[in-house]
């Protein structure tokens, strides 16, 4: 009697906790849907107003009341490209630095910096990027690749100290520490024994990363740097602080710009009027679009690997 | 012929392992650079004024951050309370329940997608969910926003976590004739419970230093908050704002923030270290 009381009520809690778990998980996906459906809702009167010129004009222009994206996404992408192009080789250098090359003692207290430094806040990067790499950028750096390099469309215009390129380091800065911890674990997670067949082929360090390495943990390297893409498209205050704030398009990365995520820190509380409120509302649509492309394109690549792979 | 070759392998080995440590050598320089930075400068502000003061207009002596410290707890504290049950739960369900199935599927790839999503976006959305309609800036707003980021966070290491519990404790659970949810509680959570603290503390490292969200939710103040239903003084949007501004001793004040944010940041993530290293000795 008891034992049938006891499996009864069993069954009857599992049922309720199965629905309790499943009902908690529904909220994200509800959470996802409202947070698209409202973004899209308020950004109909611009929607309604540019179409699609939006994406395509530059003229962004609260006095006429004329918005137009092009510049804030173009100065998105820019800055993004920027801070990969130098994140990624500088963090493969690390994480293969302490996955095969360090002096064992040096592997653990470093390895802990560095995943401790990817846990900085953002805005702590951006500050210091304000006071000393811009200043540098400024005093040095600018001054030298637009005297030597000003052939280049890229670096035409006169240095500032502040702009496409200032924003790109911090950036990479700030997604290095990311990117390389997370490359170091995939390094460290590949078997002694297949690294040590390859080296007992005779093959060097560096034949061993390329050909044993890297392959054994390509999904796991391109995971991350999906990641760290990901965190910089979406990047706010590294940005804002150097970025400039500058509506015109420029060939040149020494010259100041805008991306999604600043023109909204900067504008968006002080926005009056309906159409300027909801152009930023539409830019912000914009950005999380970008980024749930990209995500979503990563998880589907990773997914697909892991059949191909069967690991 | 085959010496030549052999020189070249070992040539380029050699340039290989020579760029990887520079490029090391560059990354980590410049990282304790700022490390440095951020603790020689902070530190230098540090007094009995920064923690205990309000801040004052520039050029006031006594002026400190006390207000948007205890914004920043508040607005943490409750935006964990909030982002802990529903964290919880979903991570459990992925774990036991939504490992294959379309929906756990669906649900595991957003919530990776939220991890990474833009968090000023998180921002606008609370701002016209919640700012709007009540007409004001408030602290709710932000705790709010701050557990759409803290979320995803807690879901992922709930699962990871569950998913380390051995199969074998389990089964031997349930062959002794428990209930899966007797289970559920009783076994597997217990043994996970470390696991998943260091998962929340983990997030909680992680909202403390957002600016973003908070800029068009919380907003800032200058003020003592008499509720979490008003604009809320924090930490970040004070660092924002200060930085931003052509005062020096302001300034100043924006360095002793990112000090304090950055310290307190790194001791959550030092602790959870320890913890997790302890749970593997066992």
């Amino acid at each position: 009697m008891s034992i049938a009381k006891n499996r009864k009520s069993g069954l009857m809690g599992d049922r309720v906790f199965r629905m309790l778990t499943s009902g908690f998980a529904a909220c994200i996906a509800v959470l996802f849907v409202v947070m698209i459906g409202v973004l899209w809702h308020e950004s109909q009167p611009s929607i309604d107003k540019f179409g699609f010129s939006f994406l395509t004009s530059t003229d962004w222009n609260p006095v006429t009341n004329q918005y137009g994206a092009l510049i804030a996404i173009v100065g998105t992408l820019l800055t993004t490209l920027v801070a990969m192009l130098i994140a990624l080789p500088i963090s493969l250098g690390i994480a293969l630095f302490l996955a095969e090359i360090a002096p064992y003692w040096m592997r653990a207290p470093v390895g802990t910096a560095v995943e401790l430094l990817a846990a900085i806040p953002s805005i702590v990067y951006g500050m210091w990027g304000l006071f000393v790499i811009a200043p540098m950028m400024a005093d040095w750096i600018d001054p030298w690749l637009f005297e030597y390099l000003s052939w280049i469309p890229l670096f035409s215009t006169p240095p500032m100290g502040i702009g496409i390129l200032t924003a790109g380091i911090v950036l990479a800065l700030m997604i290095i520490p990311f990117i390389a911890s997370i490359t170091r674990d995939v390094f460290l997670m590949c078997p002694q024994n297949l690294k040590e067949s390859a080296y007992g082929l005779g093959a060097t360090t560096w034949e061993v990363v390329k050909d044993v390495m890297i392959p054994y943990g390509i999904k796991g390297i391109v995971g991350a740097v999906f990641l760290g893409l990901g965190r910089a498209l979406g990047e706010t205050m590294a940005v804002t602080f150097v970025i400039g704030n500058a509506y015109h398009l420029s060939w040149s990365l020494l010259a100041p710009g805008n991306s999604i995520a600043s023109t909204l820190a900067n504008e968006f509380t002080e926005a009056d009027g309906e159409m300027y409120t909801s152009s930023l509302i539409e830019l912000g649509l914009v950005l999380f679009l970008i980024t749930f492309v990209v995500l979503s394109l990563a998880q589907l690549w990773l997914a697909s690997g892991n059949k191909k792979r069967g690991a | 012929m085959l010496q030549s070759r052999m020189n070249r392998r070992y040539f380029l080995n050699r340039a290989v392992l020579i760029a990887s440590t520079g490029a090391a050598l560059i990354g980590i320089i410049m990282l304790f650079w700022i490390l440095g930075d951020v603790a020689i400068r902070g530190m230098s502000v540090m007094n009995w004024d920064f923690f205990t003061a309000l801040p004052a207009p520039p050029g006031e002596e006594e002026s400190g951050l006390a207000n948007a410290i205890v914004g920043t707890l508040l607005m943490t504290v409750a935006a964990a309370l909030m982002a802990i049950p529903i964290g919880l739960m979903t991570g459990i369900y992925l774990a036991e329940f939504g490992k294959t199935n379309l929906f756990g599927r669906l649900i595991r790839s957003l919530s990776d997608i939220l991890v990474s999503a833009p968090s000023i976006v998180v921002g606008v959305f609370v701002y016209l969910v919640m700012v709007k309609t009540m007409g004001h800036f408030s602290g709710w707003a932000g705790a709010v926003s701050l557990a759409i980021l803290m979320l995803p966070v807690v879901i992922r290491t709930t699962e990871e976590m569950l998913n380390l519990v051995p199969g074998e404790m389990r089964e031997s659970a349930l062959a002794l004739g428990a209930p899966y949810w007797h289970m559920m509680v009783q076994v597997v959570l217990r043994s996970a419970k470390n696991g998943m603290i260091t998962g929340i503390m983990l997030s909680v490292a992680r909202v403390a230093g957002e600016t973003a969200p908070l800029l068009f939710t919380a907003m800032n103040s200058p003020y003592w908050m008499e509720s979490m239903n008003e604009p809320m003084a924090n930490l970040t949007v004070t660092l924002f704002n200060y930085a931003m501004s052509p005062y020096d001793d302001w300034q100043q004040l924006a360095w002793g923030a990112a000090f304090l944010i950055t310290i307190s940041v790194l001791v959550v993530t030092i602790l959870t270290r320890l913890l997790l290293a302890g749970r593997s000795k066992h």
